[in-house]
């Protein structure tokens, strides 16, 4: 397998003339191979070549080994599914299929995925235009949610299948945030590519901010300064722990539990203000660039940011601690909303979303990058795969990030925040992963002659973990749909680009 | 209990001084840019070409503006600047009425107009929002939901978000406006009763912000003629207390130009 498939590592450019392009047979074999064999998609992804076929690029992830392998194929206007063996490429299929027209033959849910503008018809509107799964029977009924919903939340559409209460089956519809992200990205990196990369969502601004410049800077062989990596690595943990601060308040108020509700949605401020303090905004925006960050710290106030970063993570302890201690909200959040081991791993979910489930996954510890190669965070896991448990291992996690975030802005190494860094070298792909709140961020920069994005792929965790969502609603009460949402809380940006 | 009420009292009260005390920013929030078209050298438009969304008017002239609506508050175009003529305040008053008064020129503050009498009267007291996030990146919508918690405390103003346009005396909209959200933002806000009115939140939402040029989206309300908006509120995302003063101007509940701003005291 050597010569068919690339060896690459997170955030290492290739020349992308080696990524071996084989026969769709060949290329399917290897990919089903390595997904039964417990390997992973990181990301698979169609791109219009110089001729003007379309080439379908696989990278693939070996945990363990903290590798990856890149292979590619050229594909006509139909190739076979891989979708029923291995369930966890049914979006990537989607997504060839919606955005270069290349039907997966076989796929057992061949829906749209986002209706984007360049395939979807032109009158085409969700969900009118899309066709839903339905089931008859006497007393079964359809309940429909969205786009606009009850909640300050973004739009999407649910079709939940019911008897009485009990949900059959949950059908997601997104689209409806479609904003043609890739498209823009392409021919960069130019003055709009910073704040597009902030806006791919923007709760998860660090994220895939960081995951850029990784790629940007790779691109450009370009190393950043350590105090720049480190800040970086604060930025990313304060993001972490401001998400899952703020969703534990969430979850003890679907289920009416007011004092966490209140305290945490305070306490979540505490975070965001300290992404504030850093560069002036509460998601991170402007902090980040290639070749470092644009704000650096005087050691006194980072001393006072660790203090009171300290202080307000003992607050956040205490709430929380209410909220898991009270016999009235656990009997809503345990056993709420299973999804069982193998199905997180057939479905390939990512982040908090799979640990709960009982798989150890983490960008931060299989392929780490910046300062995540010398201080290691632990990975934290639970077992039920309920709503209990993606909000315990939440606040397990935000524990460890906390401290990592207290300690580290004690030890910032010294030294510049930031280097010059150049134009991206020609004719280069580069695969960049962060562990971003939600889950595995990954961007696929490619380059052309020029050293402009040919091709710049994003795929936020949220593009695995709808299905989850999906998943766990499975003979549930369709009155726990708003906390097995808020449980996984994901991003319906990121996923419609 | 014990426990939950010795947690109560350790949490203390949440609720900002804001409006009736100063403000509490960061040093280095960036709020409305300060404008010193004086210092331009001559003919330079550095700026201008390092705006990621074109959203500095008549560069290097004395007529030199940022176009609010357009700006997401990057450090680029102060970056840029050789002669400190653009710098970021606090000031964290960022609405106005019309796209055409969102503009910052000089050092002079952006502070939104009163709705009239007749308007003032119907919902001065008591506000119901209906929010649609149109290709908002959750952001926008992250610091609606802020301004609602116990620290910003939208409702001591008589300010709610609502769950149904028919119970909404308004609209807030954020995001883009992405094609495929287009008709159910029309449907939202023609399922509001009318008398009603229409709040544009964020850069995306006043102009498209990044995202402008993009077929998959319409460039924000001004590309959405059927919608009249009756307040801009700038920002990327703007700051909850960006959001109250913006509301409570509209209302008259705030007014004036005193601005009170203070530090937070962690970075100096």
């Amino acid at each position: 397998m050597a010569n068919r498939v690339l060896e690459a590592w997170n955030g290492t450019a290739v020349n992308r003339r080696d990524v071996p392009l084989l026969p769709v047979g060949e290329f399917q074999q290897i990919v089903g191979d390595v997904v039964t064999a417990g390997g992973r998609v990181t990301t698979m992804f169609g791109s219009r070549s110089d001729a003007g076929d379309v080439v379908v690029v696989a990278a693939l992830a070996d945990d363990p080994e903290g590798k990856l392998g890149l292979l590619s194929t050229r594909v006509a206007d139909a190739w076979p599914s891989l979708t029923p063996e291995c369930p966890a490429l049914q979006g990537f299929e989607r997504e060839i299929w919606e955005q270069f027209g290349v039907r997966p033959e076989g796929h057992p849910w061949l829906k749209p995925l986002r209706f984007e503008a360049t395939q979807a018809p032109r009158d085409a509107t969700i969900p009118a235009a899309y066709p839903f799964f339905a089931m008859q029977g006497e007393e079964v009924h359809e309940v429909a949610v969205g786009p606009v919903h009850a909640g300050i939340i973004e739009p999407g559409h649910f079709r939940f299948q019911c008897h009485g209460e009990h949900v059959f089956h949950l059908e997601i519809v997104l689209g409806y945030q479609h904003r043609g992200m890739e498209r823009l990205l392409e021919g960069g990196p130019d003055k709009r590519t910073i704040p597009l990369a902030e806006s791919i969502a923007g709760d998860t601004a660090v994220g895939h901010m960081v995951a850029h410049v990784n790629a940007v800077e790779s691109l450009a062989g370009c190393q950043p300064p350590p105090r720049a990596l480190a800040l970086r690595a604060i930025a990313l943990e304060l993001e972490r722990l401001a998400n899952h601060v703020g969703d534990l308040g969430m979850l003890a108020g679907d289920v009416g539990y007011l004092p966490t509700a209140s305290y945490c949605g305070a306490l979540r401020a505490e975070f965001l203000n300290a992404l504030a303090e850093l560069c002036g905004n509460r998601f991170g925006r402007g902090l980040v660039a290639p070749g470092g960050v644009r704000f650096d710290l005087a050691p006194e106030a980072a001393e006072r940011l660790a203090d009171r970063l300290h202080d307000a993570w003992e607050r956040v302890q205490s709430a929380a601690d209410l909220f898991f201690r009270s016999p009235s909200a656990r009997n809503r959040t345990d056993g709420t909303g299973v999804v069982s081991r193998e199905q997180a791993l057939a479905l390939g979910l990512v982040g908090p979303a799979a640990r709960a489930s009982g798989v150890a996954r983490d960008v931060r510890r299989d392929h780490p990058t910046g300062m995540f190669r010398f201080r290691h965070i632990p990975a934290v896991t639970g077992e039920s795969g309920d709503v209990f448990a993606r909000g315990w291992v939440r606040l397990l996690e935000a524990e460890r990030s906390a401290e990592f975030v207290v300690s580290e802005l004690r030890h910032l190494p010294r030294g510049q925040v930031r280097i010059a860094c150049g134009p991206p070298a020609p004719d280069r792909m580069v695969v960049s992963m962060i562990e971003g709140w939600r889950g595995e961020i990954a961007h696929v920069a490619t380059t052309g002659e020029g050293g402009r994005f040919v091709r710049y792929k994003v795929k936020d965790p949220s593009f695995h973990n709808w299905m989850g969502l999906a998943m766990a609603l499975r003979d549930e009460q369709i009155s726990d749909f708003p906390l097995c949402n808020k449980s996984f809380n994901l991003s319906y940006c990121g996923h419609d680009l | 209990m014990f426990d939950l009420l010795r947690i109560r009292a350790r949490m203390g009260a949440q609720t900002v001084a804001y409006p009736d005390g100063p403000a509490r920013f960061p040093e280095r929030f960036r709020g409305r840019p300060a404008l010193d078209p004086a210092r331009c050298p001559d003919g330079c438009r550095r700026c201008a070409e390092a705006c990621p969304t074109d959203a500095i008017v008549d560069a290097g002239k004395a007529s030199m503006g940022v176009d609010l609506g357009r700006c997401v508050f990057c450090p680029a175009c102060a970056e840029a600047c050789p002669e400190e003529a653009i710098r970021f305040t606090r000031d964290y008053r960022l609405s106005a009425r019309t796209p055409a008064e969102l503009v910052a020129r000089d050092d002079v503050p952006v502070l939104a107009r009163a709705l009239d009498e007749k308007m003032r009267k119907l919902f001065g007291r008591s506000l119901r929002l209906r929010q649609v996030s149109a290709g908002g990146c959750n952001s926008c919508e992250s610091e609606l939901n802020a301004a609602g918690n116990i620290q910003f405390d939208l409702s001591r103003f008589g300010i709610q978000f609502v769950a149904s346009p028919r119970h909404a005396d308004g609209v807030v909209v954020t995001g883009p406006v992405s094609r495929n959200m287009r008709a159910a933002l029309i449907d939202t806000w023609n399922a509001t009763p009318a008398p009603r009115i229409v709040v544009a939140v964020g850069a995306c939402a006043c102009s498209g912000g990044p995202f402008r040029g993009s077929p998959a989206q319409c460039d924000g309300l001004p590309g959405v003629p059927e919608i009249p908006v009756d307040l801009w509120i700038a920002g990327c995302p703007p700051h909850p207390i960006t959001v109250l003063d913006g509301l409570l101007r509209m209302l008259a509940r705030v007014e004036g130009d005193r601005l009170e701003v203070v530090g937070t005291g962690i970075v100096k």
